[in-house]
């Protein structure tokens, strides 16, 4: 069957795009599970002590200070008496050095290894937490960024210390309300050096006395980095500038503050970060306390680098707050004295004791998340845990006996914690470049596979049976298979395959024709993809890899698609296909060959391909107002159709905007209507004509009262809000029922054919029969003749029966047939389709964007009248490239136009409560809905695509009216009754049409996976590519998916022709 | 084959990138503080003007207007008068699809008629020139047998360079880099002008390439 051999090889393709993401993203995209469980005093219990409350005993430290200098690298802040021609990032940070060689016990200066991602965000995640954020910590508030993680300055807040905040407002984002007292100073701009640093010193020698812990980022080094590079004098007079405010704060602090000043990330020598070289994960950390630091001076057991995440212990332990739950950090020893040394003092807790505590609170994280995850290896997991169950039971009898550790102990419990974090740093912290690798490898063979026609069974045994060795091989050398290698290695050697026979192909037909016929074609094969539309595809894919451009992407693709669409006309004005042929001498001496097509139709279609480019243009234009704005877009207001109604405070404006938005549905429901009115669809009496008739209405009234109910002030009727809530409740219920009702009925019985059976012994005459049925009220009887098409049957009979029917005796004892809609057979329901799913989706949206949705029809509606235009005017069957070019960058367009941006906090989480007000207990519905949302114009292109196949054929019954004068009607009004005629072309046209439009999201998404590859460093690569790359890749999914249901729908409205017609000709078997 | 007229378009062409230059420097000497990036708009007018005025010297020196068939004056004052409506309208017009590509509609509406200005006098001022008022010929000019002599071919040369010079101006506009010459319009006017400048050097150069193979139908 011809039919699932498309949708198989379809399939397919998906899956190989499908299996390269996978890998690509497996290998880029670091994901962790947060934990939200907090630390409380009680965990920190000595065994065999007193149950004293560790929060109430007087800690080591009172207040600290912390002096965050943002890139603040090692090399910075060592200072070399030797250079005398210093660099102007060297020696210039020369106070850290002094303090800590003058006063050894009290101060001290070590590197601090950060790890990747090494962007401050995810910095300040890791120095408070003590873990190692990934870039997707997966939680549950996906919405706002603020840590939800157990974290130091939560911590504080338990105890009751008050942290006072100035500097990089990035914090203040991930602690909301979390601070005694806060001034943060925009961030954003790289190129202003001193707003936050000013900003603080004017408050931080001034600020009261109010404060346990104040925190104070300063962002100029970091932004200096960025804007002229370390080696700039610029750096240096903002080292220097740093230099005089560690001095003048040691000069303050009192003899119970702790002073840390670090750096959160180096930079590379351009002064970018974000990646794992060691350049930019060596920050400096220096400590100093005007009361005795360190019990002794720096011996040789000091470590040479500092791990970012020990800080959190340390600092907790210091400071007398738990540490944070999620902490794998490991306390600096050196900072605790050895057992047998305390002084006495309370508060103060011995190097053992210390690791102790250390190790139980990290072993108890390490089992609360292996309960979650399964993402950290089971062998190293129970290792792991056998180590501590070992250590534990050795400490607690040492404890109980009294007697005198041994060192190994304590040697032990660091190298326990040492492993545990490096488990868990390879686990979450290190890109795969392997799989990186794979997946580009495999998503760039994807396209390159675009034209070639495979066959099916040789590539899926190559990939079955290469999947299979892997998996064995794997399973006999490592003892468990790893799913992604397994799939890689399929899809890479049936792509493989693929390509070999492709490339053998051509050079069989290359050494059929020659060497010279060779050169020739592949010229030709790069003349064909230098076409515009392909060139501005190639830019569309260019602009993914600039942040710039990804920032202004809904702007872009607007104007990508006004040029395309521009080009069209001028293209075929070009060829002379635009205006009638003048009367030109040459025509007539034969020299040129006379055009198909009348001069009436040529200005008709024209006229209609003008009309309508207008019509697009104009809706490019307005969907321009229904962007929503990114942060990073400083002077931008988002569209005021984005905020729901209910948010509106002026009445007058309300009513407006409700009316606005009722009267854009009910176009929407009357333009699908009229349309398919228009082509005789909605005479018969099937499931999809009664969805048409009855369900569409019914759903949109549903929007409508929904809309209305959920715009209602909830104190102006207070005596209906029982009413209001049950109506905000059942109306979406109702219309995601409606929904469900009319699409399965579409799917269950597609056709819309209505067929009159008439005893007509005149139907093989030359003259139209009267009609009696009208196709609807409205519409002239001879519109109504267009689309009444009872001699598509008679053709149809007469090919089918040329052999055996001669006379006509054999005619007069069948019924003649007239079937109204048999023309638009196939879009009619897929219209409907998509008509349907697009008020569903609008369901989801704020009521605002019915407009947009409405521009999204017309704008439909407006492609596919080019295209049918353009065709008619060239010719051809198959679907060129500047509409499935333009079809797919519509889908991107209205991804903007609906509100939408490729950013996490621009998702539309109202979605989820549509019909829902009440929360959801399952996750499953609510990130369907949300992706429902989101994707909605993807879904909606996607699903309407096999429309620019069909749609040239439902024009064609208006190209003929130029024809009809010469009396070739009963020749061309065959509508899409073509298709039917001959099978193998058309669904070879189909699954040209979708492998084209896989390719251009295809290509999409490998130009942002190369982005996100190539730009690992880049200042934006967490807050512009890779959630660019997420959203490209969803987009493609749910595209992808749609587009299987779309052709499956085509297919099975296939069947059911097939099946009409045999029932109509028994005989007639097709 | 044509020399002749390459010749002369050549010469005409050389004469128009000079006083684009000339535009370029006199005005310096004048006005204190000009420059092309500074004074933008000031410089637009004054290429626009200059290479208006030479281009309609140039065209109606060498006579390749088409000729009138009626000679009377006021058959000639209404030509004039026609041109000088179409060059309105045509600045109109590309003020319309400079908007309608994403300019801003209100606030430098004054910039973006200055581009529209500019791009009219470098295109649809040639068209003038070289076809007269006459739409229908414009559009018959930009097809593949469109062309009947030289001149329409340089014609369509020039033209699609300065609007494909435009058009890719556009590009820099949204990256972040702080440029003087990424002010809006700077960057599409100065993409029309360099698009222009090629356009005179490819048109006669192409032209003398090809000229074994274009044969030009009869007018």
């Amino acid at each position: 069957m011809k039919g699932l051999l498309v949708l198989s090889l379809l399939f397919c393709m998906c899956a190989m795009y499908f299996v390269g993401i996978y890998l690509f993203v497996g290998g880029f995209l670091l994901v962790r599970l947060e934990v939200n469980r907090t630390s409380t005093c009680g965990d920190v219990l000595q065994p065999g002590e007193e149950p004293v409350d560790f929060c109430r005993v007087q800690p080591r430290f009172r207040r600290a200070v912390l002096l965050i200098i943002d890139a603040l690298k090692i090399d910075f802040a060592r200072f070399d008496p030797s250079n005398t021609s210093p660099r102007p990032y060297e020696n210039k940070l020369p106070v850290l050095e002094e303090t800590a060689s003058s006063r050894p016990s009290h101060s001290r200066l070590y590197p601090f290894r950060a790890d990747p991602p090494t962007t401050t965000m995810q910095r300040i995640k890791g120095f408070t937490t003590g873990s190692l954020p990934t870039f997707v910590d997966v939680g549950n508030n996906f919405a706002s960024s603020a840590i939800l993680e157990d974290n130091l300055i939560h911590q504080f807040g338990q105890v009751g210390k008050r942290v006072v905040f100035m500097g990089d407002d990035t914090w203040e984002s991930l602690f909301p309300k979390k601070f005694h007292r806060s001034l943060p100073f925009p961030s954003f701009n790289v190129k202003d050096l001193h707003t936050v640093d000013n900003g603080i010193l004017q408050h931080l020698y001034t600020t009261s006395d109010d404060w346990d812990v104040l925190v104070a980022h300063f962002l100029g080094v970091d932004h200096c980095g960025h804007r002229f590079g370390p080696d700039h004098p610029a750096m240096a007079d903002k080292l220097t500038q740093m230099d005089g405010v560690i001095r003048s704060v040691i000069d303050r602090l009192q003899n119970d503050t702790l002073l840390v000043v670090m750096g959160d990330h180096g930079m590379t020598d351009t002064g970018d970060h974000g990646g794992e070289s060691q350049k930019e994960t060596d920050a400096a950390i220096f400590l100093y306390s005007p009361a005795p630091l360190f019990p002794g001076p720096p011996s040789q057991s000091e470590p040479d680098v500092v791990p970012q995440t020990d800080l959190v212990p340390t600092l907790a332990l210091l400071l007398g707050v738990p540490i944070p739950y999620s902490s794998v950090g490991q306390v600096l020893l050196p900072l605790f004295p050895p057992l047998g040394q305390t002084k006495g003092a309370v508060g103060e807790l011995s190097q053992l004791e210390a690791l102790w505590i250390n190790a139980k609170q990290v072993n108890r994280f390490l089992e609360t998340y292996s309960g979650m995850a399964k993402d950290i290896p089971p062998e190293s997991l129970s290792q792991l845990k056998d180590e501590f169950a070992h250590l534990s039971s050795e400490y607690l009898t040492t404890v109980r006996d009294g007697r005198p550790p041994s060192p190994e102990l304590a040697v032990s419990l660091q190298a326990y914690l040492s492993s545990v974090r490096d488990t868990c740093r390879a686990t979450w912290a290190r890109f795969n470049p392997f799989k990186m690798a794979a997946g580009l490898a495999i998503l760039a063979i994807c396209l390159l596979n675009v034209e070639n026609s495979p066959g099916l069974k040789a590539p899926v045994v190559v990939a079955l049976t290469a999947g299979l060795c892997v998996a064995a091989g794997q399973l006999l050398t490592q003892g468990y298979i790893e799913v992604a290698w397994c799939l890689a290695a399929a899809a890479l050697s049936s792509e493989l395959l693929l390509l070999w026979t492709a490339c053998r192909s051509r050079t069989t037909a290359v050494a059929k024709n020659g060497f010279k016929a060779a050169k020739c074609t592949s010229w030709l094969t790069l003349r064909r993809l230098l076409i515009p539309s392909l060139m501005v595809l190639l830019i569309r894919c260019a602009c993914l890899l600039s942040d710039s451009y990804v920032i202004a992407e809904g702007r872009v693709v607007t104007f990508l698609m006004f040029s395309l669409a521009l080009y069209i006309p001028i293209h075929l004005n070009w060829d002379g296909l635009l205006l009638p042929p003048s009367h030109d001498p040459l025509k007539s001496a034969g020299l040129l060959p006379s055009p198909a097509l009348s001069p009436s139709t040529v200005r008709k279609e024209s006229s209609t391909l003008l009309t309508c480019l207008g019509l697009l243009i104009g809706s490019l234009y307005l969907s321009l107002s229904f962007h929503g704005c990114r942060e990073e877009q400083g002077s931008c207001q988002p569209s005021p159709f984005l905020s729901p109604l209910s948010r509106l405070q002026d009445s007058q404006l309300k009513n407006l905007h409700y009316i606005l938005s009722v009267s854009s549905l009910g176009l929407w429901t009357y333009l699908l209507k009229r349309c398919l009115r228009h082509y005789g669809n909605l005479n018969s009496s099937g499931g999809t004509v009664f969805t048409a008739r009855w369900i569409l209405p019914l759903l949109a009234v549903c929007l409508g009262l929904h809309w209305a109910v959920s715009a209602t002030p909830e104190d102006s009727f207070r005596n209906l809000a029982e009413l209001i809530s049950l109506a905000q409740l059942a109306l979406p219920r109702a219309a995601f029922c409606l929904l469900g009702l009319g699409l399965f009925l579409i799917w269950l019985d597609p056709l819309t054919v209505f067929v009159k059976t008439r005893a007509a012994a005149s139907a093989r005459g030359s003259s139209l029969p009267p009609p009696r049925y009208r196709a609807s009220t409205g519409i002239s009887p001879q519109a109504e003749l267009h689309h009444l098409i009872p001699q598509i049957y008679q053709r149809m009979r007469r090919s089918l029966d040329d052999g055996e029917l001669s006379g006509s005796s054999d005619v007069d004892s069948r019924p003649a047939v007239e079937a109204y809609g048999l023309g638009t057979v196939y879009s009619a329901p897929l219209l409907l389709f998509c008509g349907l799913l697009g008020i569903g989706l609008l369901l989801l949206h704020p009521e605002g964007m019915a407009l947009s949705f409405l521009l999204l029809l017309l704008e439909m509606g407006a492609l596919m009248h080019i295209h049918a235009s353009s065709t008619t005017l060239s010719g051809g069957f198959n679907v060129p490239w500047t509409p499935i070019v333009l079809w797919s960058l519509a889908a991107t367009q209205f991804f903007h136009a609906t509100g939408h941006l490729p950013t996490f906090p621009s998702i539309q989480w109202g979605a989820a409560f549509v019909g829902f007000p009440e929360g959801h207990t399952g996750t499953v519905l609510p990130a369907s809905l949300v992706t429902l949302n989101t994707f909605a114009s993807h879904i909606l292109f996607a699903v309407g695509c096999p429309l620019l196949l069909f749609w040239p054929l439902v024009c064609e019954v208006r190209g003929s009216r130029g024809g009809r004068a010469c009396g070739e009607e009963g020749e061309d009004a065959v509508m899409e009754m073509r298709l039917r005629e001959n099978p193998q072309h058309f669904s070879a046209a189909l699954l040209q049409l979708s492998t084209r439009y896989l390719f251009i999201h295809g290509a999409q998404v490998f130009a942002s996976v190369c982005a996100a590859a190539i730009l690992r460093r880049h200042l934006m690569v967490w807050k512009v590519f890779a959630p660019k790359l997420m959203f490209e890749a969803s987009g493609f999914l749910v595209s992808s998916v749609s587009l299987l249901i779309g052709v499956t729908l085509v297919l099975r409205v296939d069947v059911a022709v097939g099946r009409w017609f045999k029932r109509i000709i028994p005989d007639a078997s097709r | 084959m044509w020399d002749h007229e390459i010749r002369a378009m050549a010469s005409t062409h050389a004469v128009i990138a000079a006083s684009v230059f000339m535009a370029t420097v006199v005005p310096a000497v004048f006005v204190q503080g000009f420059s092309v990036y500074g004074t933008h708009l000031l410089w637009l007018y004054s290429v626009s003007g200059t290479v208006t005025a030479v281009s309609v010297a140039v065209f109606w020196l060498l006579g390749i207007t088409p000729p009138t068939k009626k000679h009377t004056l006021g058959y000639k004052l209404s030509r004039l008068f026609r041109s000088c409506l179409y060059f309105f309208l045509s600045c109109l017009f590309f003020h319309t699809v400079v908007v309608l590509y994403g300019a801003p509609l209100i606030e430098s509406a004054l910039e973006t008629f200055s581009l529209a200005v500019l791009l009219t006098s470098l295109t649809t001022l040639r068209c003038l020139c070289v076809l007269g008022p006459n739409v229908q010929a414009w559009i018959r000019v930009f097809s593949r047998h469109g062309a009947m002599s030289v001149w329409d071919t340089c014609l369509q040369i020039t033209v699609t360079c300065t609007v494909v010079g435009a058009w890719v101006g556009a590009f820099p506009l949204p990256l972040d880099w702080d440029r003087p010459w990424q002010v809006w319009p700077v960057s599409c006017s100065l993409g029309a002008m360099i698009g222009f400048l090629t356009g005179l050097v490819a048109a006669p150069a192409w032209i003398h390439y090809h000229r074994k193979q274009l044969t030009y139908k009869c007018k």
